[in-house]
């Protein structure tokens, strides 16, 4: 205990929330959380969105972002309670002793001053270093991160260099000017999965070679076994488990913390390839107006009814203009796509009712897919009437009918959608598909933006759907722990080209071509030392680097 | 460099376009709608001889388009006709007008930009507690209040009350600098009070906005000082939006001053322009309105080069 | 049921009755909108509440059938601008393509000349009488009702729901009416008030400078007009038309904010 570099004890957080049509009114939002951190350790604080994990990293510097306040307990780093501090002493403690890297770092660069200027600004003006000494060390972290080019690339913008890498100009910047401890928080959520393994294992040797003390803070389990040698579970603002990575990995106490280990194991068992498909794309080439480049190029896939074919790939792959192009919204250049026997029509517009009935969709942001003006009972019950003019008592029934089947009660019926919780939004979304009674449904990365228990859950209502109404889908996402879980056969995407297709087990068995071998082996898996293995076995450089 | 050189002449030839369209416009505008300009200057118990007389010195008989090209030639040499009414030349009316102008509208920016820059910084900085709060009601009183009314409560108090100030603006030519100013002072403030508001409510938001920034925080969290915050991080960001405010209500300065100009019975393009639409005298009026257009356009355009100029991304591509 | 704060009701109020003493001005007024009554300029007494204006005229009198057609223009003006700027302002959203861009840069091309300045130059050939001064206040700010009500429809117009509703096979009425306009409707009478707002002050500036209303008609700028000479001996008589504007202006915008915030809560925060 004595030499522990930060040691919290019963910090309660409180917030000030703006609610609607009320009067504005304090909550509290962390419930008093306990725990230490010595030096050169690093701890994981995890859990779902609200857990207030952000919120717990921030308060190491006794930061409180929007209207958050610290309004209880002790925060000691090196000694002293910052809580308590001068103002002098805090701003000493933000820029030399405790730093920080947030989610997204292109936001966190001002896009008007150089990297460099950026980087070395906190430990100038502190007066840690000399001005010369700052930018050498900058270039040494710049190397050691793996950045190109390390000599010159703070002479750009932010604005000049990609994602991943400005990611890693935000680590040197927290890690110049020699901190004791960086609060890490959800610093590769924002980036595709291949290069999200570059940037973690350029964290943690950068980790481990300053001997920097760190708080890594994400609602990935997996990620956050790889670099933390503790792990605190949070949920809702309190502590759930705390202990060693070992111990909370391999051995989990309490019921959240299992689900949490065990919430990407799932596998679904693939369905053996039937009868006629009932989509099949032939050699679909597209691009967008305006532009002069293919988006896809000559991309063939099949999905039997009743099963799930999984598109998968990173963001620029072409996955969601496959959907595009299938719905109608973006007629293609070449290529034709059967429909349960027939030719669709290349454009929306000329399709039939009936074909548009067969073929629903269900988007990604749940938000913004459903009208704000409509209730829930108008929402499900539009395609009902629309498609099959049901009306009154009958509409209503079959209404409380696909309620019942989403595991949503028909009190429900009459609520506007800001009145509903992620997961329920998205259940909605499913129904309003289901109404249609269609054969094949599109799920554009449909459980990305939501939890990942709240994923799983609907993962597993998809799953029960597809039996009990035989609707085929074509699932796109960028997680392959998802597609283990729903896909019977996959597609998998490479700017714009389709670079493997097949049966589920032919997909994920060797040989592996180089792409699909750098995708599978990005994926977090939920064991310690993961990440060092598949640095150690890589072929391919990742992507989007 | 390319890209913002190329955005910035791509604006200007916009601009010259957007001059000359407006050019038809005016044109066509007083000179093609039903409605005959003799018979409205000479009435309805004009002989028919006069009004043809009138017609063909006015060179109505010619097609529109002539006359089109004939006015747009005159115009861009500087040759903008004679005024119906007083036969005088109008370049030279507009030269000593604009003059006078351009002065008033001077003095006011000058009073008005950093009043209203010192003012959104205020509010800003005490955003949400009783300064802002004041400040953003007086502002929405005066947004509300006629430009004619805040001059003659002016003039009641200023002028009539204590006597400190003339009524007046009635300036001269060769009026040494000092009086011309004083006389110019109520007026000034008058339009100052009239884009206030706007440019400060505008400047707030446009500070708010870069301070909201991510990275901001990030300088916050640096543990630089307030003032450090603000100089390094928001200042260069602010700087644009900011002088994009200025430029568009400087714009709408130029409405502002045609009715402070009557209220003060001041000697300058507004007051000539509402002089001749009284008096149905269409050269005088499209030349004035060219001229007020033109300006119009070029602040607008200032303040959309600035933006692009201002654009990090813009001025350093990839 | 629904809660109304203490500024939006105050604002409430005063617009409606300004509007009721506009509709019943005839019944409210002391004396006859032209009748001269008494000396020039009389001071505030108990038989002219505001005393008389430049020619003997009643001013309290005058200010009431002066504001009846104030509103009267501004409100006409306001219906004019809306329902010409909003309708070519959705058509130009849903149907978008090159109808779109030449109406886009049309208005552009409109809002390039300060507005005040193009209704002069206008009004120098034209007749000034009401209908004309209703028709062109009212089709030269629809184009800032235009560029509003397109920029409205055309972020609802991406939105998935919408695409969503396409995807169904709804028809474009469907679109426009159901799923467009309940999202578009409270920005759009938000922006009403300001316009009626604008309105009214840009017809009592036109009055003031004697190209709006004509004498003897009574509106509120022209009498700021008449007795704007009164100012320099001390006589306030111009200043309360002058108050008139300001209090129902402000009003107005009471209200306006109020269903502007509204909007934004309903939305969630989610812009």
């Amino acid at each position: 205990m004595t030499d522990s570099l930060v040691k919290i004890r019963g910090l309660k957080i409180g917030a000030t929330v703006y609610p609607p049509g009320e009067k504005p009114h304090d909550i509290e939002i962390v419930h008093g959380v306990d725990f230490d951190l010595e030096k050169g350790k690093v701890l994981g604080l995890i859990g779902e969105s609200g857990a207030g994990k952000s919120t717990i990293g921030l308060a190491t510097m006794a930061y409180g972002r929007g209207g958050v306040e610290l309004t209880g307990g002790e925060v000691w780093v090196n000694g002293r309670d910052i809580l308590k501090t001068s103002v002098k002493d805090l701003r000493r403690l933000r820029g030399t002793e405790v730093t920080y890297v947030s989610q997204s770092a292109a936001a966190s660069f001002n896009p008007a001053k150089k990297i460099m200027d950026q980087v070395i600004e906190a430990a100038i003006s502190q007066g840690k270093f000399s001005k010369k000494d700052a930018e050498a060390r900058a270039v040494e972290l710049f190397r050691k991160l793996g950045l190109p080019d390390p000599d010159n690339i703070g002479s750009r913008y932010p604005h000049q260099v990609s994602g991943g890498q400005l990611q890693r100009c935000m680590t040197a910047l927290a890690l110049c000017p020699e901190p004791d401890l960086v609060v890490f928080d959800e610093p590769t959520t924002a980036l595709d999965v291949t290069t999200q393994i570059d940037v973690l294992m350029a964290i943690k040797e950068a980790i481990r070679d300053t001997g920097v003390a760190a708080l890594y803070i994400t609602h990935d389990l997996a990620v956050v076994a790889q670099v933390s040698d503790d792990i605190m579970v949070l949920k809702m603002g309190d502590t759930v488990e705390y202990g060693s990575v070992d111990q909370i990995i391999n051995n989990p106490q309490e019921d959240y913390t299992k689900a949490l280990v065990s919430v990407r194991s799932s596998e679904h068992p693939e369905k053996p390839p039937t009868t006629e498909p009932v989509l099949k794309c032939e050699h679909i080439t597209a691009r967008y107006k305006g532009t002069n480049f293919d988006v896809l190029h000559d991309v063939n896939v099949e999905l039997r009814p009743g099963q799930t074919l999984a598109v998968v790939g990173e963001s620029g792959s072409g996955k969601s203009t496959l959907a595009r192009v299938i719905t109608g919204l973006l007629p293609p250049r070449d290529g034709r796509i059967e429909f349960d026997g027939r030719e669709l029509s290349r454009d929306m517009a000329s399709r039939s009712r009936e074909d548009l009935r067969e073929l629903q969709m269900i988007y990604q942001m749940a938000d913004v897919a459903m009208n704000p003006r409509q209730t829930v009972g108008t929402i499900i019950g539009r395609p009902l009437e629309f498609y099959f003019g049901l009306k009154g008592a009958e509409k209503r029934k079959r209404i409380i009918e696909l309620l019942d089947e989403i595991e949503m009660g028909v009190e429900f019926i009459d609520r506007y959608p800001a009145e509903l919780s992620g997961g329920q939004k998205q259940r909605v979304c499913i129904a309003r598909a289901l109404a249609a009674k269609p054969k094949l449904i599109i799920c554009d990365e449909v459980t990305s933006a939501l939890d990942p228990l709240v994923a799983e859950e609907i993962l597993n209502l998809l799953l029960n759907l597809q039996e009990i109404e035989d609707v085929a889908y074509l699932f796109i996402t960028h997680d392959l722990a998802t597609v283990k879980a729903i896909a019977d056969s996959i597609a998998v995407m490479y700017q714009g080209n389709l670079v493997r297709y097949g049966t589920k087990t032919e997909v994920l068995s060797p040989p592996f071509d180089d792409y699909t071998d750098l995708l599978l082996s990005s994926v977090p898996e939920m064991r310690l030392g993961w990440l060092e293995e598949v640095i150690a076995n890589r072929k391919m450089e990742s992507a989007g680097n | 460099m390319g890209l913002a050189t190329r955005l910035v002449v791509q604006r200007l030839a916009l601009g010259l376009l957007l001059l000359l369209a407006v050019s038809v416009l005016i044109f066509a505008g007083t000179q093609i709608l039903p409605g005959d300009v003799a018979q409205s200057i000479l009435g309805q118990s004009a002989t028919p001889e006069a009004l043809e007389n009138l017609r063909r010195d006015m060179g109505l008989n010619e097609p529109a388009v002539t006359r089109y090209f004939t006015w747009l030639g005159g115009a861009l040499t500087g040759d903008l006709g004679t005024a119906l009414t007083s036969g005088a030349d109008i370049s030279e009316a507009i030269g000593a007008r604009l003059g006078n102008t351009l002065f008033l509208a001077g003095v006011a920016a000058v009073i008005a930009i950093p009043l209203a820059i010192l003012l959104g910084l205020i509010a800003v900085r005490f955003r949400e507690r009783w300064p802002d709060k004041l400040i953003s009601g007086v502002t929405l009183a005066s947004i509300s209040l006629p430009e004619f009314f805040i001059g003659y409560v002016l003039i009641l108090i200023f002028a009539v009350k204590l006597r400190w100030l003339p009524p007046l603006a009635t300036v001269y030519d060769g009026m040494p600098f000092g009086e011309r100013l004083t006389l110019v002072l109520l007026p000034a403030i008058t339009l100052t009070m009239v884009v206030l508001a706007h440019m400060m409510r505008m400047t707030r938001a446009a500070i708010l906005n870069v301070m909201q920034s991510a990275y901001i925080e990030t300088a916050e969290l640096k543990g630089l000082s307030g003032f450090q915050v603000i100089a390094r991080h928001a200042f260069p960001n602010a700087i644009a939006p900011i002088v994009n405010v200025v430029m568009l209500n400087l714009a709408y300065l130029i409405v502002g001053v045609v009715v402070v100009e009557v209220v003060f019975a001041y000697p300058g393009m507004g007051q000539y322009l509402v002089d001749h639409v009284s008096k149905r005298d269409v050269p005088v009026v499209q030349a004035s309105g060219l001229i007020f257009a033109a300006v119009y356009i070029g602040l607008n355009m200032v303040a959309d080069i600035v933006s692009i100029l201002a654009n990090p991304r813009l001025r350093h591509p990839k | 049921m629904m809660k109304i704060p203490l500024a939006a009701m105050i604002g409430l109020i005063f617009t409606a009755s300004y509007f009721l003493v506009a509709i019943f001005a005839p019944f409210l007024a002391p004396y006859g909108m032209a009748e001269v009554v008494g000396g020039v300029w009389e001071p505030m007494s108990a038989k002219h509440w505001l005393g008389t204006d430049n020619i003997g005229r009643d001013l309290l009198s005058r200010m009431i059938y002066g504001g009846r057609t104030t509103i009267f223009i501004a409100t006409a003006a306001t219906l004019v601008s809306f329902t010409t700027g909003s309708v070519l302002g959705f058509t130009a959203a849903v149907i978008g393509g090159w109808v779109d861009q030449a109406m886009s840069r049309f208005v552009d091309l409109i809002m390039s000349i300060p507005t005040l300045i193009f209704a002069l130059v206008v009004l120098s050939v034209m007749p000034v009488t009401i209908p004309m001064l209703i028709i062109v206040m009212g089709l030269l700010d629809a184009t800032r009702v235009y560029r509003l009500s397109r920029a409205v429809a055309v972020d609802i117009n991406v939105m998935d729901f919408v695409e969503a509703a396409k995807l169904r096979g709804e028809g474009r009425a469907w679109i426009i009416f159901r799923e467009i306009l309940p999202n578009a409707l409270s920005p759009l009478v938000a922006e009403m008030g300001l316009r009626f707002i604008f309105m009214v002050l840009f017809v009592s500036t036109l009055s003031f400078l004697g190209l709006g209303v004509q004498p003897p008609e009574a509106d509120w700028g022209g009498i700021v007009k008449e007795n704007k000479d009164g100012i320099v001996w001390g006589i306030g008589a111009a200043l309360w038309p002058a108050v008139a504007i300001a209090t129902l202006a402000i009003s107005v915008n009471l209200v306006a904010d109020w269903v502007l915030n509204r909007t934004t809560s309903l939305k969630g925060g989610r812009g």
